[in-house]
C-alpha cells in the first residue's frame, strides 16, 4: 500500500474510529457540542488530506489529458 | 399574488430559461443529451454532483433529523465527506472505462464489463426500482416547500404539477446541459440561504450558537450525542460505511461521472467537496434552533421544522427566497434522476430486447420516456401514501447491492463471472425487499446477540448474502465464462 492510500484511510479512521471517546456534549468548542465539533474537524481535515493526496498522486502530473 | 409567490415564480422561470438556453448550438444526440458530450470541467461536474446530493432531503430532511433525532443526524456529514474520498479512487476508473467504451448509462458499464446484456437489464431494473421512489420524494418535498412558502396559496398538488411539467420540458429539450445550468443557480442560492439561516436563527433566538446548544442540551440531555441503543455508535459506523458504498452506485451519480472532461475533475472535486458538506452544518443549526421554538412537530411533520421556523421569523419575501431554493433543490435532482431512468430503460432494456432498434430510435425513446416516468411519479406522489417511505428506505439499500459486482469488476483479474454478479445482485435485492417489508432488524433476527451487533444497519445482511452468493456462483461457473480473460486482453 502506498502512502497516498494510507492517507486516504485517515478520514475513515478519524471520523469512525474514535466514536466511543468523542460521543459527548462537553466541552463545547466553537459553540458546538464536542461530538459535532469532532466530525466537523475531520471534514475539514479530509479536505486538507485529499489536497495532499492530490499533490502526491503521480496520476495528476502533466497536463489536462 | 403575495411577495413569496412572486419570488418563487421568478426563480422557476429563470431555471426553465437557463435550462432551455443551455442547449444552444449543440446537436442533441444521446451522448450530448445524457452525458453532455463528456465535456464538463471541474466546476460543472462539481455543481452537478452537488446538485444531486443536496436535494430536498438535505433541506427538509437534514433539519428534520437534527430536530427529531439530534446527534445521529451528523452521520450525513460523515458519509458525504467519506464518499468523496472513495470517489477519488473509483470515479476516475468509472469515467475512463465509460469513455473508452462510449458508455451512456450505468447498466452499460455492468453489461460491458461482464459481457452480458442481460446483466444490463437487471442493473437497469434495479436502478429504476431505486430511482422512482427518490423522484417521488423530490416531488413530495417540492409540494411541501412551495405550499408552505406560499402561505397555502398554492396547494401541494398544484405545486407538484408545476414542478413536474417544468422539469419535463427543460429536460426533454436540454438533457444534462439543462440540469447543469440549473444546478449552478440552485447551489449558489441554497448556499447563501442555508448559511444565512444557520447563522441568523441561533443568534436571533439565543444570542449565539453555544447558548442555543446549551438550551437544547438542558431541555433534552444526551440529545446531542449518539444514544446507547438504537441509533448508536455501531449503527453510525455501519450506516456510514454502507452509504459510502452506495453513494456512487446511484444511477444518476454514476451517470454524472460520464459527463466529465477528464479524470482529474473528480480528484479535484474530492478536495473541495468534503468541506462543502459543511453547508449541512448550517441546516442542522436551523433544525436545532427549531426544537424549542416550534416544538411539537412529530413524525413526517418534522420535515416542516425549517419552513415553520422561517415563516415564524421572516417577512414573506424572504420566505419566498427560501421556497424558491427549495423548489430548485427538487428540480435539479429530479431531472437527473428522470434522465438516468429513461436513458437506461431505453438503451439497456428496449435496446437489448429489440436488437434492430437504431441509435436514433433509442435516443428518441429516452426523451419520450421522460414525461412517462414523470407522470407515473406524480401519480404515486399524489396517491402513494406511506408506502413511499418504505420504498425509499429500500432505494439506498438496493443500489448498494451493485457495489460488490462493481468493485470486483475493477480488479485486474476479476474472478467474478456474469452469473455470479447477476445472482449476487438479485439475491441481495430480494433480501433488501424482504428485510424492509417485514421490518426485520439485526436485533429481531438474532435477539441473543449483544446490543453492539443488534444496532448494526440491517443492510449489512443483504450485502453479505450478495457477496457470498456472488463468490459461490462465480467459483462454480468459472470455466463456462471467459469474462476475466476477455477483459484482460481487452484492457491490455
Amino acid at each position: 500500500m502506498k502512502l497516498i492510500h494510507v492517507l486516504s484511510l485517515l478520514p475513515f479512521i478519524g471520523i469512525l474510529g474514535f466514536l466511543p471517546f468523542v460521543n459527548k456534549v462537553t466541552p463545547f468548542i466553537l459553540g458546538m457540542p464536542f461530538f459535532l465539533f469532532w466530525i466537523v474537524l475531520w471534514v475539514v481535515l479530509t479536505t486538507f488530506i485529499m489536497a495532499i493526496v492530490y499533490k502526491m498522486d503521480p496520476a495528476n502530473e502533466g497536463g489536462d489529458k | 399574488m403575495n411577495a413569496a409567490l412572486f419570488v418563487i415564480f421568478s426563480f422557476l422561470i429563470l431555471a426553465i430559461y437557463l435550462g432551455i438556453r443551455a442547449t444552444r448550438g449543440k446537436n442533441m444526440d444521446l451522448e450530448q443529451w445524457s452525458v453532455g458530450g463528456r465535456g464538463f470541467g471541474t466546476i460543472f461536474v462539481f455543481f452537478l454532483m452537488a446538485g444531486e446530493i443536496y436535494t430536498t432531503f438535505t433541506f427538509l430532511g437534514g433539519s428534520a433529523w437534527a430536530y427529531g433525532k439530534g446527534g445521529p443526524a451528523f452521520y450525513i456529514l460523515a458519509y458525504i465527506s467519506l464518499s468523496y474520498v472513495l470517489g477519488y479512487w473509483i470515479a476516475p476508473k468509472i469515467w475512463k472505462y465509460a469513455k473508452e467504451n462510449k458508455l451512456m448509462s450505468q447498466p452499460d458499464f455492468f453489461a460491458t464489463k461482464y459481457k452480458s446484456p442481460f446483466l444490463g437489464i437487471v442493473v437497469s431494473c434495479a436502478g429504476v426500482l431505486a430511482i422512482v421512489p427518490y423522484i417521488i420524494l423530490q416531488f413530495k418535498g417540492l409540494g411541501i416547500i412551495v405550499s408552505e412558502a406560499s402561505y397555502g396559496a398554492i396547494s401541494p398538488t398544484v405545486a407538484i404539477w408545476i414542478g413536474a411539467i417544468s422539469l419535463t420540458v427543460y429536460l426533454m429539450i436540454s438533457g444534462i446541459h439543462g440540469s447543469a445550468w440549473t444546478a449552478i443557480v440552485k447551489d449558489i442560492m441554497i448556499f447563501v440561504i442555508v448559511l444565512f439561516l444557520g447563522i441568523y436563527m441561533p443568534f436571533h433566538y439565543y444570542g449565539g450558537l453555544q447558548p442555543m446548544f446549551e438550551a437544547v442540551h438542558q431541555a433534552k440531555p444526551d440529545f446531542l450525542t449518539l444514544p446507547k441503543t438504537g441509533l448508536s455508535i455501531s449503527w453510525f459506523i455501519s450506516t456510514v460505511l454502507l452509504t459510502v458504498f452506495g453513494f456512487y452506485m446511484w444511477p444518476h451519480t454514476f451517470n454524472a461521472t460520464y459527463s466529465a472532461q477528464n479524470e482529474k475533475v473528480f480528484r479535484r472535486n474530492s478536495i473541495i467537496s468534503p468541506i462543502y458538506t459543511l453547508m449541512l452544518l448550517f441546516v442542522f443549526f436551523v433544525g436545532f434552533t427549531a426544537i424549542l421554538q416550534v416544538p411539537g412537530l412529530t413524525g413526517s411533520n418534522e420535515d416542516l421544522s425549517l419552513l415553520r421556523l422561517s415563516i415564524k421569523t421572516f417577512d414573506p419575501w424572504i420566505v419566498g427566497f427560501i421556497g424558491a431554493a427549495g423548489l430548485l433543490t427538487a428540480l435539479v435532482p429530479g431531472s437527473m434522476l428522470l434522465m438516468a431512468a429513461s436513458t437506461s430503460l431505453s438503451k439497456n432494456v428496449y435496446g437489448v430486447l429489440v436488437p434492430s432498434a437504431t441509435n436514433a430510435q433509442i435516443s428518441k425513446l429516452a426523451k419520450f420516456l421522460v414525461p412517462v416516468i414523470a407522470l407515473i411519479s406524480v401519480y404515486f406522489t399524489l396517491n402513494g401514501g406511506n408506502t413511499i417511505v418504505t420504498l425509499l428506505l429500500m432505494g439506498y439499500s438496493i443500489v448498494t447491492q451493485l457495489f460488490p459486482a462493481f468493485i470486483f469488476s475493477l480488479m485486474k483479474d476479476n474472478f467474478v463471472t456474469k452469473y455470479g454478479a447477476c445472482t449476487g445482485i438479485v439475491l441481495g435485492i430480494l433480501t433488501v425487499m424482504y428485510i424492509t417489508i417485514s421490518e426485520t432488524t439485526v436485533g429481531t433476527l438474532f435477539p441473543a446477540l449483544p446490543e453492539v451487533v443488534k444496532d448494526l444497519n440491517v443492510g449489512i445482511i443483504a450485502l453479505i448474502v450478495n457477496i457470498l452468493s456472488l463468490v459461490v456462483v462465480s467459483l462454480f461457473t468459472k470455466n463456462s465464462s471467459m469474462v476475466s480473460k476477455v477483459e484482460k486482453s481487452h484492457s491490455a
